[in-house]
C-alpha cells in the first residue's frame, strides 16, 4: 500500500503564534488515521493546512506524491481532498439536496452522481425526509450527516474529518462511525480524522497520533496504542489500578 | 397645491416606476456583491457613472451604431468589474468590513477623478436607446423609460432562473451562504466572486446607458447611487426581490413626494427608508435567518 498523503516538517502560523511545531504523518492508501489530542493541541490547524485554508510556514505535503502546500482550497478539493470541517458548516439556506450535490461540484459524472446520492440516503435516512428543508433547520446530528454525505458526494480519494462527533449523543456518535467506517470499507475511501473523543475513533482506525501543543508526541498502530498506558489513563479516560489517581486525589483534598 | 387628475397619477406611477427600476438595476448589483462577500460596494454608482461615460465614448465619439456601442460597453463594464474584484477588492479578504468600506468609498472619489480627467467634468448627452414617446390616452412614455422596466423584469427573472437552474448560480448562492465550505467544495470561490461584481459592474453600466438620456451623462450622476442604497437598505439589503420591491417603493413615491412638498424636493427617498426602518428594522423582505458566519 501506497502512502497517499504525507506530511513533513509542516509548520503552520495563526497570527504570530506557531499552531503546530513540526509535524510529519503519513497516511496509507485504504487506511484511517486518527489524530488525536486536546484543546489547543492543533488538530483542526492540520487539516486546514492540508486543505489548503492555512499555508504553511514551512514543510511540505504530497498528496499522491504532488506537492500541494500553499494551494487555494478549491484547487486542493479538485485534486481529491474532501474536508467535512469542524462544525459541520452546511449551507444553511440551501437544501438537503443541493448541499449534498455542492459536493459534486467539480463532477461530471451525472449518472454516478445519481447513485451516490441514494448511497448517502442509504446510509443515512432520516435525510431522505428532510430532501427539500433548508439545512438549518435540522439538528445538529443530521447536520453532520448532511456534511459527511457531502463530503462523500466529491468522490475524494482523501477524506479529512474534522470531529464528526462534536455535539452528538453517544448513540448518534456511534451511528456515524459505523458510517464512517462503511465508507472506508465499502467504498475504499482513505481517512484522516481528527477526534478528542479516542473513545470511539482509536477503535476505528488503523493508525494513530497523538498531538500536544503543536507537535506529535506519540503514533502507533492503533494495537500498540491501546495498549499504552499513558493513552489509556488521558484518552480513553481507563483509570489503571495505578496509585497515580488515588495520589491525586489526595492531594487535592489536602489542598482543599 | 391644485389636486392631480387621475391621467396625472397615473402619469407619475409609471415616471415613479421606470425611475424605481433603474434604482433596482444599481441595488442588484449591491446586493449581488454584498450577498457573495458581506461586502459594501459604495463605488456603485460610479460603476453606473462608468457605464455611461465608456457608452458615450463608443456611441457618441468614436460614432459606433448604438447597439454595438451598448454590446462594447457592457463588455468593457464587465471586464472592469471583474478587475476590480481580482486586483483590489480580493486582496482585502479577511480584512475588517471597514477596511473594504473605506476602500470603494475611495474608489468612487477616484473613479469620479478618472472620468472627469478622461471625459471633462462637464454635462455630456447620450441618445436614448429607442428615440420618441409612446402616447396612451393622456399618459406619455418615453420608450426608454418603458424599456428600463422592461429590463428590470427580464433581469430579476433572469436572475432568479440563473440562481434556481444553473449550477454556477447555486454555486454563488453556496459561496454566500458559507465561503469556507464553498472552498471545500472545490467551487473556484475566487473566480466566481469576481463574475459576480462584473455582473454587478454590467448591470450598473445598464442602468448608466438607460439613465443617460434622462439626466446627462456627468461624473456627479453617479450620487443616484445612494437612492438604490436607500431601496436596497429598505428592502431588507441582502434579498434582491426585496431591493427591487425598496427601489420600486421609493421610485414610484418619490414624484408624489416631490409635488406634495416642492420645497423638500429629493429627499423623499431617505424619508421612505427612515419610516420603512422604523417600522421594519430588518426590511421589507429580509432573509429571516441570520446568516451564520
Amino acid at each position: 500500500m501506497s502512502d497517499v498523503l504525507t506530511l513533513s516538517n509542516v509548520e503552520t502560523m495563526y497570527g504570530r503564534v506557531m499552531a503546530i511545531r513540526g509535524v510529519s504523518l503519513k497516511v496509507t492508501e485504504g487506511s484511517i488515521v486518527t489524530i488525536m489530542g486536546s484543546n489547543g493541541a492543533g488538530k483542526t490547524t492540520i487539516l486546514k493546512t492540508i486543505s489548503g485554508a492555512l499555508d504553511p510556514f514551512k514543510g511540505r505535503i504530497a498528496f499522491e506524491r504532488a506537492e500541494i502546500a500553499g494551494l487555494d482550497p478549491d484547487v486542493v478539493a479538485r485534486r481529491g481532498i474532501a474536508h467535512s470541517p469542524e462544525g459541520r458548516e452546511v449551507f444553511p439556506l440551501l437544501s438537503v439536496r443541493d448541499n449534498l450535490m455542492m459536493g459534486a461540484y467539480t463532477r461530471r459524472d451525472r449518472d454516478e452522481v445519481a447513485r451516490d446520492m441514494e448511497k448517502v440516503l442509504g446510509w443515512f435516512p432520516v435525510l431522505r425526509d428532510f430532501l427539500e428543508k433548508s439545512a438549518i433547520y435540522l439538528s445538529g446530528g443530521q447536520q453532520q450527516m448532511v456534511a459527511l454525505g457531502r463530503a462523500f458526494m466529491q468522490r475524494p480519494r482523501l477524506m479529512l474529518l474534522d470531529e464528526p462527533s462534536l455535539g452528538l449523543s453517544p448513540r448518534l456518535i456511534q451511528e456515524i462511525f459505523a458510517i464512517i467506517c462503511r465508507m472506508n470499507g465499502d467504498e475504499g475511501v482513505t481517512m484522516l480524522l481528527v477526534e478528542q473523543n479516542a473513545n470511539v475513533a482509536l477503535p476505528v482506525s488503523d493508525f494513530g497520533y497523538v498531538l500536544e501543543t503543536g507537535r506529535i508526541v506519540m503514533e502507533g498502530p492503533r494495537d500498540v496504542l491501546l495498549a499504552s498506558d499513558d493513552i489509556r489513563e488521558f484518552y480513553l479516560g481507563i483509570k489503571g489500578e495505578a496509585a497515580r489517581g488515588d495520589r491525586r486525589w489526595k492531594v487535592k483534598k489536602t489542598w482543599r | 397645491m391644485e389636486l392631480l387628475t387621475i391621467a396625472d397619477v397615473l402619469q407619475l406611477l409609471l415616471v415613479g416606476l421606470s425611475q424605481g427600476c433603474l434604482y433596482s438595476l444599481i441595488a442588484i448589483g449591491l446586493v449581488l456583491v454584498y450577498k457573495a462577500t458581506e461586502q459594501v460596494n459604495f463605488a456603485q454608482g460610479e460603476f453606473m457613472m462608468m457605464g455611461a461615460f465608456v457608452g458615450y465614448q463608443f456611441i457618441v465619439l468614436m460614432g459606433l451604431p448604438y447597439w454595438l456601442g451598448v454590446g462594447l460597453t457592457l463588455i468593457v463594464m464587465g471586464a472592469f468589474g471583474y478587475g476590480i474584484d481580482a486586483l483590489v477588492v480580493r486582496r482585502l479578504t479577511g480584512q475588517p468590513v471597514f477596511t473594504v468600506f473605506i476602500l470603494t468609498l475611495a474608489l468612487g472619489i477616484a473613479l469620479r477623478a478618472v472620468a472627469g480627467m478622461i471625459w471633462g467634468f462637464g454635462n455630456y448627452t447620450l441618445p436614448a436607446p429607442i428615440p420618441g414617446n409612446l402616447k396612451i390616452g393622456p399618459v406619455v412614455m418615453a420608450w426608454s423609460s418603458i424599456l428600463a422596466i422592461l429590463l428590470t423584469a427580464l433581469i430579476s427573472v433572469g436572475l432568479y432562473a440563473f440562481f434556481r437552474f444553473s449550477r454556477h448560480g447555486a454555486a454563488m448562492l453556496a459561496l454566500s451562504q458559507n465561503q469556507l465550505a464553498a472552498f471545500y467544495m472545490g467551487i473556484p470561490v475566487k473566480r466566481l466572486t469576481s463574475v459576480i461584481w462584473a455582473m454587478s459592474a454590467v448591470f450598473g453600466a445598464c442602468a448608466g446607458l438607460l439613465l443617460a438620456p434622462i439626466t446627462l451623462v456627468s461624473t456627479s450622476m453617479g450620487f443616484i447611487g445612494f437612492k438604490a442604497f436607500a431601496g436596497a437598505i429598505v428592502g431588507g439589503f441582502g434579498s434582491i426581490p426585496g431591493a427591487v420591491a425598496g427601489c420600486l417603493l421609493i421610485g414610484v413615491t418619490e414624484p408624489f413626494f416631490d409635488i406634495a412638498f416642492p420645497t423638500m424636493k429629493g429627499i423623499g427617498a431617505y424619508l421612505v427608508m427612515f419610516a420603512v426602518l422604523l417600522i421594519r428594522p430588518q426590511g421589507l423582505l429580509a432573509q429571516i435567518h441570520a446568516k451564520k458566519v
